[in-house]
């Protein structure tokens, strides 16, 4: 018998044919929309005369579109309410499962999936998202795709793909004090570039990872777009087994039984090959943070902006393009700075593990007088983890506020947009140019790092605060 | 429903010789609230093209009447980021038809192939050498030949090969998409459903 990775064996057993020197038709057990993405596709099969195909396998939220104040008035951007609407309007007309706007289950759809044991072990799953990498965090083969292919899975419960090459990145070693699963993804996608991954699927293994609890993992996953790959798994553990029992959507009693005898044999079999292997040690990551327009123009916080001078010439006009936009200086340090705005949320690090980590480390400090701080859930069940636990309080005598969920900053289509040359520290995942509002300029760190400029005013190394 | 044939493509072409160009820049998100797949061309590049009263920003290629032409010649990892397919949607609304860089990113690739953009993988080396004739003549003509997979820069005659997925090739060559193969396979998909 020929020897798998986890990646084969989750793949394989979804492949429904094979065309010839073409892609695979791969099976989707799992399909999450949200009204950014998915309105084409269901006027697509409309516009056929056909249904959904297994709408019991499809689940809605709005994410991107809504305000994270007052959400039970409506909402008041046009455009916006209209893209939430006609989610409902699709959802309804396709018997789709609709967490809608101020349903308890409300939230980013990468954060909604795994709490209500919707992303299984060994499971497909795919979103018109390109974050849906979030879920490999749990053994899944999950990935992001475009509305052409969300119209494929709701006309068939298939898409057409070609099999990507398999990459394996190792890190082993213990964490340092004040890093995270965050700057684990900045450091890698620091090491291999925003292209590195281009054409991979990646599994990542080692102590550092397995030691992760299923927030970190998650957190891991959601990056490995930005390296390029469609996606990052990693094998399910009794960590993952503990998480996924008794959520809503989860396999009960027997049912239960014969999933998780299933999910403990994914794992990538001794042997097996990959096309290319990484290798870090987890003593050399210390809190990370990103000084230009792509999540590989990442540093440690302590050191200073390369200055660029050994650049070839195409790379060195790009690279001075994106300082130019930052408003930086190669050679210079990044601690010190000031901190106009500080952004905790999104699918990257807007879990309640983000939330209590964040809350304390501030527990007993001050809000910065002049820096503005959006605090988002990454779901209602956050929110409400938030204030069962409270952690809203805790925050709220440091001078902060907890506001609704929603992807809110992480691409600002709502009203939660950083002004033009205005500087953020951000958990989110994505520093290209304009992308938290028109002009903006963003910092990408973890929820300590963000937690850290939000007492100070200024990009702080979150360890000295520790 | 089908996408537009492509086979073959004789045209002028627009540079963008800068890398990383991310799904955002191509279009920003405050732009994706239509719910309709047309009219994104107008905010192609929206950020680099316009400032913030809306005047056109000079020296942006699509600006510069120097340049025109169905062909967008783009730098290296051109496509990266956001898997919204509106980023080609918008540059096929604004008429191109085949794109060009050294490197693509995966998602981008696909979406542009399900709409009938093509996307030509070149080497770097005859990229450096597509911006350099561009610049010395933006007269310059590109012929892209789907059937035997080549570019050639028509008055240099240079040329080189692409790959493209065999599949996907029949797809663009007869105007076929995805969704029809899939729906004529349902029978097929059911039998998978029932077997494991
Ligand atoms: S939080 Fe940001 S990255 Fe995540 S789904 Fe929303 S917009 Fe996309």
């Amino acid at each position: 018998m020929s020897k798998k990775t986890l990646f084969d064996k989750v793949w394989d057993s979804h492949v429904v044919s094979q065309v010839e020197e073409g892609p695979s038709v791969l099976y989707i057990d799992r399909h999450l929309v949200h009204e950014v993405t998915s309105p084409q596709a269901f006027a697509g099969l409309d516009k056929r005369g056909i249904k959904v195909f297994r709408p019991g396998q499809t689940f809605a939220t709005p994410d991107h579109n809504v305000p994270t104040k007052d959400q039970h008035l409506t909402i008041h951007d046009e455009l916006s309410r209209s893209q939430v609407e006609k989610l409902t309007q699709n959802c309804q007309n396709h018997g789709v499962t609709l967490f809608g706007l101020n349903h308890p289950y409300q939230g980013v759809v990468h954060v909604v999936g795994p709490e209500l044991g919707i992303t299984l072990p060994g499971s497909t799953m795919v979103c018109g998202d390109s974050h849906t990498s979030t879920h490999g965090a749990f053994g899944a083969v999950a990935f992001g795709v475009g509305t052409s292919e969300v119209e494929m899975v709701l006309a068939t419960q298939c898409i057409m793909q070609p099999k990507p090459k398999k990459m394996k990145i190792e890190v082993n070693g213990t964490l340092g004090k004040g890093v995270t699963a965050k700057d684990i993804a900045l450091y890698i996608i620091s090491k291999i570039t925003t292209a590195g991954g281009t054409g991979y699927f990646i599994e990542y293994t080692g102590s550092a990872i397995t030691n992760l609890t299923m927030e970190g993992r998650m957190t891991l996953c959601n990056l490995s777009i930005e390296s390029g790959a469609r996606g990052g798994m990693i094998a399910p553990d009794e960590t993952t087994f503990s998480y996924v029992k008794g959520r809503e959507y989860a396999p009960k009693g027997a049912d239960w039984d014969k999933a998780l005898a299933y999910w403990k044999t994914l794992k990538t079999d001794d042997g097996a090959e990959f096309d290319k292997v990484y290798n870090f040690d987890a003593a050399d990551i210390t809190p990370m943070i990103t000084y230009g327009t792509n999540p590989g123009m990442g540093i440690k916080i302590t050191e200073s902006i390369p200055s660029g001078a050994d650049l070839a010439d195409t790379n060195k006009n790009t690279f001075m393009k994106a300082l130019q936009y930052m408003g930086l200086e190669g050679g210079t340090k990044m601690v010190g700075r000031k901190v106009d705005y500080v952004f905790l949320g999104s699918c990257t690090n807007g879990r309640i593990e983000d939330f209590r980590a964040f809350a304390s480390f501030v527990k007993g400090k001050r809000k910065a007088a002049d820096t503005v701080v959006w605090l988002v859930p990454g779901s209602k069940q956050v929110e409400k983890q938030c204030k069962d636990e409270g952690i809203d309080k805790i925050l709220e005598e440091a001078g902060f506020e907890l506001r609704q969920p929603g992807c809110s900053a992480c691409l600002a289509m709502n009203d939660d947009k950083v002004p033009e040359g205005k500087y953020a520290v951000a958990t989110s995942n994505r520093n290209f140019e304009g992308r938290q509002g028109p002009g903006s300029r963003t910092f990408l760190a973890s929820p300590l790092t963000a937690a850290a400029a939000a007492v100070t005013g200024v990009i702080t190394d979150p360890r000295e605060l520790l | 429903m089908s996408i537009d044939k492509f086979v073959t493509l004789e045209s002028t072409a627009i540079p963008m010789p800068i890398e990383n160009v991310d799904t955002d820049q191509i279009i920003p998100a405050r732009f994706l609230k239509a719910t309709t797949r047309e009219g994104f061309g107008e905010n192609l590049f929206r950020d680099w093209r316009y400032d913030k009263g809306g005047s056109k920003i000079p020296g942006f290629v699509l600006n510069d009447s120097k340049y025109s032409g169905k062909i967008l010649v783009g730098g290296k990892n051109f496509g990266s980021g956001s898997s919204r397919e509106h980023a080609a949607w918008a540059i096929y609304d604004h008429g191109f038809k085949v794109v060009v860089s050294s490197f693509f990113a995966d998602i981008f690739k696909a979406n542009a192939l399900n709409n009938g953009l093509l996307p030509v993988q070149v080497s770097d080396a005859f990229l450096s050498k597509l911006f350099s004739e561009i610049e010395k003549n933006p007269q310059t003509k590109i012929k892209v030949d789907l059937e035997n997979q080549t570019i050639t820069i028509l008055s240099t005659g240079e040329s080189e090969k692409f790959d493209i997925n065999k599949y996907k090739k029949t797809c663009l060559l007869n105007g076929y998409d995805d969704i029809d193969y899939l729906l004529s396979m349902k029978d097929k998909i059911e039998v998978f459903e029932k077997t494991r």
